[in-house]
């Protein structure tokens, strides 16, 4: 299974690089931060995997924790940009 | 013969998470507006990430691992719904116009025609 874990892992992670066209080049910031929230999902996909691949148990916790702060920020950002009058 | 029913339907999960994953990264790319761009991130959210993680729980077995999967699992497809509608009423509240087909042309075509209509030309 280690094999398949590791080639998921680096589709995950092409899948990674991809997602930062948008979040270079997105004309507006909520394109960023959506996706950003997609880099942080598929981010916290491959800890799991790696997690796997070493047998590491503590990289569980330290998804748990990734997943919290994700949506902490990006539940902020979008409040303080529609706090704001103009973009 | 029943380990390798669970890591074939692993494998099985896994791959179709992965797929979804992928789906949401060509949506969030190719997809013209802030809208859809959220209908595409929000699919990958729950069925990616799901999916991914309920092969890895077939794979584990019976562990203490899998309580923490669950809890990701859990916090990923409530966060995920929290955040598709924050970011929906940001986009609302700011006034972002929804994209149609052609709109500069149709807007021109709008102002033409009343142009015509209040100068009698």
């Amino acid at each position: 299974m280690i094999p398949f874990f590791i080639g998921a892992s680096i589709a995950l992670l092409m899948g990674v690089f991809a997602a930062l066209y948008r979040a270079f080049k997105g004309p507006n910031i909520l394109d960023r931060v959506l996706a950003v929230n997609l880099i942080g999902t598929n981010a916290l996909v491959v800890l799991i995997l790696i997690a796997y691949i070493r047998g590491y148990n503590a990289y569980l916790d330290v998804a748990l924790a990734y997943a919290l702060l994700s949506f902490i920020s990006i539940v902020v950002i979008a409040r303080y940009v529609e706090s704001k009058e103009e973009l | 013969m029943f380990e390798v029913m669970t890591k074939s339907l692993a494998v099985l999960f896994l791959s179709v998470g992965v797929f979804f994953l992928w789906v949401g990264v060509v949506g969030i790319i190719r997809l013209p507006d802030v809208y859809s761009r959220l209908h595409a991130a929000t699919k990958c959210d729950i069925l990616g990430a799901g999916l991914t993680l309920m092969g890895l729980i077939i794979y584990e077995g019976f562990s203490f691992n899998v309580l923490k999967l669950i809890a990701v699992a859990l916090l990923l497809l409530s966060s995920s719904l929290v955040t598709g509608h924050a970011v929906a009423r940001a986009a609302m509240r700011t006034d972002l116009i929804p994209w149609q087909e052609n709109r500069e042309d149709r807007l021109r075509v709008e102002k033409e025609k009343l142009f015509r209509e209040i100068f009698k030309v």
